[in-house]
């Protein structure tokens, strides 16, 4: 049996109590769903649940979809309209995340502040140039959030995903259907390329330099498929672990994300 | 600590630690239907009904579940005696330890989507893993509980 001591469980009805209690220690940690956090932390002091903040909700406006923070990944995944936007990327990433029993647990806040190295969902994130709420810190962007040395002492509201017209790619690897990515593959398609690639087997990276270079282009040549896959390689890193090795992750790069542009470009 | 927990249209006071899972509660309270496998949420045989949907009770804390529905494969007998029929027709069963967790899952597939693809119901059960059968007979099974009008 795996369990982790708590010191005292905290179901706060405000913000402010949450982030209060947050804040007093670094052994004080705030739980999504909680699947994580069982098998990662053997003590917490005390163990705040956002349950009572009315963080779950999926709700529209002129400008953006937002996805309370507390919403569980299931109800993300079975959105009719969250299904419509960059041909559904969203919904295909999270509906290969293990089963639908943990989907129905996990949350999508916890899922990105945990910022996961196997994460499906971050990348896809970064290609739907999402922006994240915080409580304290206000809004940034996701890539601003990867870029942070330190997870935020803060609490995670919404995740905003602007309405574009935009296509989408999205490829998972993995071994089964259960086990984590080898490696996962992103791509947008509006005004622009956006590129992330994830579990390389470092959290995902966006390739910038070969969205630029994509972007520069008005005829997508097999030569010229070929120069941005070797732009990716050289500007993101690979690594090998006991998944997959750099250089098949190289490989398997190469072909997704060819295959991942001549389908937004269709 | 004191919870009250609502199983299978039962309310109930439970006595219980503030780091125990909801599967040790309800395995505590006899509630021995509830399965522990790999205890990480990767095998499913913990799989519970939370307000309709499954989840993994070994992965969610009690103290959460206050005010929420809970049920068990006790709570859907009918509708499982009838997937249990099916599974002994078609051989479909061996050891039966992921019989309960695998009923309360296929359950929630017939509310949410009765007329499952191959695909669909592939999808959906991903999350049960049954180490005897190797599936294809659970899967004509399956199919036929979600044929079923009666």
């Amino acid at each position: 049996m795996i369990f982790m001591e708590i010191g005292k469980y905290y179901a706060p009805e405000t913000l402010e109590e949450a982030y209060n209690l947050f804040v007093e220690s670094k052994d004080n940690k705030i739980i999504g769903g909680g699947a994580w956090v069982k098998i990662s932390l053997k003590r917490v002091e005390k163990l705040i649940s956002l349950d009572q903040l009315k963080l779950d909700y999926i709700q529209e406006n002129n400008a953006y979809y937002e996805i309370g923070a507390m919403t569980n990944l299931r109800s993300v995944e079975t959105n009719e309209n969250i299904k419509l936007i960059y041909s559904g990327i969203l919904n295909q990433a999270i509906s290969n995340i293990m089963g639908v029993q943990i989907r129905n647990l996990a949350t999508i806040g916890g899922s990105i502040m945990g910022k996961f190295a196997f994460s499906d969902l971050i990348g896809v994130l970064l290609v739907m140039d999402a922006k994240l709420e915080f409580y304290k810190l206000g809004e940034i962007s996701i890539y601003e959030f990867l870029d942070l040395k330190k997870i935020p002492e803060d609490i995670l509201l919404n995740i905003k995903i602007p309405k574009r017209d935009s296509k989408g790619y999205f490829k998972k690897v993995s071994k089964t259907h259960l086990d984590f990515s080898i490696i996962n593959i992103a791509i947008s398609k509006g005004k622009n390329f956006i590129i992330a690639v994830g579990s390389r087997p470092g959290i995902a990276q966006s390739a910038i330099n070969t969205a630029n270079y994509l972007n520069s282009q008005t005829n997508f040549t097999e030569e010229i498929l070929d120069k941005a896959c070797d732009i990716a390689i050289d500007e993101l890193t690979f690594g090998s672990n006991l998944r997959a090795s750099k250089e098949y992750r190289e490989l398997l790069v190469r072909t997704y994300i060819k295959r991942g542009i001549r389908q937004v470009i269709k | 600590m004191k919870i009250n927990l609502n199983i299978n249209g039962v309310s109930k006071a439970f006595l219980i630690q503030e780091n125990e899972y909801l599967l040790e509660v309800l395995r505590r309270n006899d509630y021995t239907s509830v399965k522990r496998g790999c205890d990480n949420t990767s095998c499913g045989v913990c799989t519970v009904l939370f307000d309709g949907k499954p989840i993994p009770s070994c992965s969610m804390l009690a103290i959460r579940c206050e005010g929420h529905e809970i049920t068990t494969v006790e709570g859907i007998e009918k509708e499982a005696e009838k997937l249990a029929n099916y599974f002994g027709e078609l051989g479909a069963d061996q050891c039966g330890y992921c019989n309960p967790s695998m009923a309360l899952t296929v359950y929630s597939l017939k509310k949410e989507n009765k007329h499952a693809t191959d695909e669909e119901i592939k999808a959906y059960l991903v999350g049960n893993l049954c180490r005897c059968t190797g599936y294809v007979a659970q899967h004509q099974a399956i199919k036929k509980y979600l044929g079923d009008e009666s």
